[in-house]
């Protein structure tokens, strides 16, 4: 059956087999980016085309923008996350490479067991810890703050696996010059490997920036105070919640705001971020 | 390494420092750099870990002082709950729909953008976006297409279909969600795929193609097997995306209408956070993380054999 149609357009014209093919191929992304179109033109429709099935709005107008500003402290909402994952993945960075360069680099007792304890861990469900880490912020007064959302993920096995494999792959001589040199393990770390290990580090930092921005279930769980809400949770909550009182406008107005960053984000580091993807599928 | 640190210990040190050196390693700055990791591990994931199995046995109320021991009664008060089996039948009908539709067209669009195309960054873009924006947003955007008088409902009444209660009809309402996250998450499946077929030794095409093999039979007989590696991955990484549903039905339906949305996660949530039984919730995450790896070890297994092709 596939092989009959197959060869029916095989016998087609090679500029109609091409037409036909980038036109379906066109219809399957618009299909991938309608919803994004849907929020864009959605945000900027006047009232009365609000429900409207055009996508091109009339008269474009900014006022559902104007009334997220008045309604939710969405600036502090950006403030908090840019804030919060910054020094997240500035962490990350920092101390999962060191991790990383003891487990490559390093020979201590016990590495070997130190590395397959990580990978263990990469494979637990995060529901599984969910509920008691919950807990143990609660006691430890973190509820409702900056250190709460930053604390449980100042390291990641990820990162740290991630780190590890690079560093194994760097020559043995760079670091030896280096030592012969008066070099410390830190200095060499981050003066020698760093340099060498820009893909890598923007990998991790981009999987890192970006889980935790886009991240609603933990913000949730632990704030409930406006002030340290980011602004996934705080677009979230006002498009569920009452605040929108069914402003379709005004939430697509805000949705907007909260994922345009991680586009850019996207965009900027595509690159690195795909080969990332790739690199960590193929690996499993 | 090895050289550099063997110059700089000390030779002719005592019996006892040279024993303890001999355990150790060569290099004891390894310790020093890995306690960032093995204080994070004690406090963040190896106390948390005990402390789940603690709760399961314990009638632990975040509210209340007395917190009663009450071995697996947790684990046998799951057994006979109704909205548990639901939850778990939901995630059930949300993976028989979401991974074969997760596996074809993410198999179908990797094989496209792997040829020669123009604009390839166009469509890559196109298809990857949905991945990057967070779950918890989009999801506000697809209530509103999904919604009684939304924009799908609207496009289908232009052809005098509908309209389908995508979100508000309980038969269908966990199949929206499923086609919603399999657009959410198609694009990362499509690059563990591409980056599969780019690994494929172009060589064997040629050869097939000099053989006469024609592009279905290529694509059968060299792409398919070639692409096993990638397929389990595929495969077990969308289940346990499944077992993991939450902020989707979370945001859309709330677990309804008539529990038809209700996921294991939403359940915990609601277990923890609306009723504020952390012992119960976290006998629901065990649970939930002994089905995922039961499940997944059987993929693997099966997977292995049965698509050896």
């Amino acid at each position: 059956m596939h092989d009959r149609l197959a060869r029916r357009i095989e016998g087609w014209p090679a500029h109609a087999r091409r037409a036909l093919f980038y036109g379906l191929l066109l219809a399957a992304a618009l299909t991938f980016l309608f919803p994004f179109l849907f929020m864009v033109s959605t945000s900027v429709k006047g009232a009365r085309e609000l429900y409207s099935m055009n996508l091109i709005p009339q008269e474009p107008t900014l006022d559902h923008y104007r009334a997220v500003f008045t309604q939710i402290p969405i600036g502090r909402a950006l403030f908090n996350s840019a804030l919060v994952y910054g020094l997240q993945t500035l962490s990350v960075l920092v101390l999962s490479s060191i991790v990383g360069y003891a487990l490559a680099r390093l020979r201590f007792f016990g590495r070997e067991f130190v590395f397959n304890v990580i990978l263990l861990t990469m494979m637990i469900p995060g529901q599984l810890l969910l509920i008691p880490l919950y807990i143990l912020i609660v006691r430890f007064g973190w509820t409702d703050s900056y250190q709460g959302l930053i604390v449980p993920g100042m390291v990641s096995a990820f990162g740290i696996f991630m780190f590890r494999q690079h560093f194994l792959t760097i020559p043995q001589e760079l670091i030896d010059a280096a030592r012969v040199d008066g070099a410390s393990d830190l200095t060499i770390l981050f003066r020698v490997i760093w340099p060498l290990s820009v893909p890598v580090l923007i990998t991790v930092g981009v999987f890192t920036f970006m889980g935790g921005w886009n991240d609603f279930l933990w913000p949730a769980i632990v704030n409930r105070d406006i002030a340290y809400q980011t602004l996934t949770q705080m677009v979230t909550l006002y498009g569920i919640g009452g605040q929108a009182g069914g402003q379709v406008g005004a939430v697509m107005a805000s949705t907007l705001i909260a994922v345009l960053p991680m586009i850019v984000v996207y965009l900027v580091f595509q690159r690195y971020y795909l080969q990332g993807i790739a690199s960590t599928g193929v690996k499993g | 390494m090895a050289r550099a640190d063997l110059a700089a210990s000390p030779r002719g040190a005592p019996g006892i420092v040279r024993a303890w050196r001999g355990l150790r390693g060569p290099n004891p700055i390894g310790y020093l750099f890995t306690l960032p990791y093995v204080l994070f591990f004690a406090v963040f994931t190896a106390y948390p870990l005990g402390f789940a199995f603690y709760l399961t046995v314990h009638d632990w109320n975040i509210v209340r002082d007395v917190r009663p021991f009450v071995g697996a009664r947790n684990f046998e008060r799951l057994l006979g709950d109704e909205l548990f089996w639901k939850a778990l039948a939901n995630t059930g009908v949300f993976l028989v729909v979401h991974i074969p539709l997760q596996i074809v067209i993410a198999l179908l669009l990797s094989v496209i953008l792997n040829q020669q195309l123009r604009a390839r960054a166009f469509f890559r873009v196109a298809f990857f976006l949905p991945f990057v924006t967070s779950g918890a947003i989009i999801s506000l955007v697809w209530l509103r297409l999904y919604a009684d008088d939304g924009m799908l409902n609207m496009y289908l009444g232009l052809f005098g279909l509908g309209p389908v209660g995508w979100l508000s009809d309980p038969r269908v309402a966990m199949t929206s969600i499923a086609v919603m996250a399999t657009w959410k998450n198609v694009g990362y499946y499509l690059m563990i795929f591409l980056a599969a077929l780019q690994a494929i030794p172009e060589q064997l095409y040629e050869e097939a193609y000099l053989n006469g093999a024609t592009a279905w039979q290529r694509f059968a007989h060299i792409t398919f097997p070639m692409l096993n590696p990638a397929f389990i991955l595929v495969v077990i990484l969308s289940t346990i995306g499944g077992f993991s549903l939450f902020v989707e039905p979370f945001v859309m339906t709330g677990g309804g209408p008539l529990d038809a949305t209700l996921s294991l996660v939403l359940y915990l949530y609601q277990q923890a956070f609306q009723f504020l039984r952390m012992g119960y919730a976290a006998a629901i995450g065990v649970v939930l993380a002994l089905m995922i790896f039961l499940v997944t070890l059987i993929q693997r297994k099966y997977l292995e054999r049965e698509v050896g092709l």
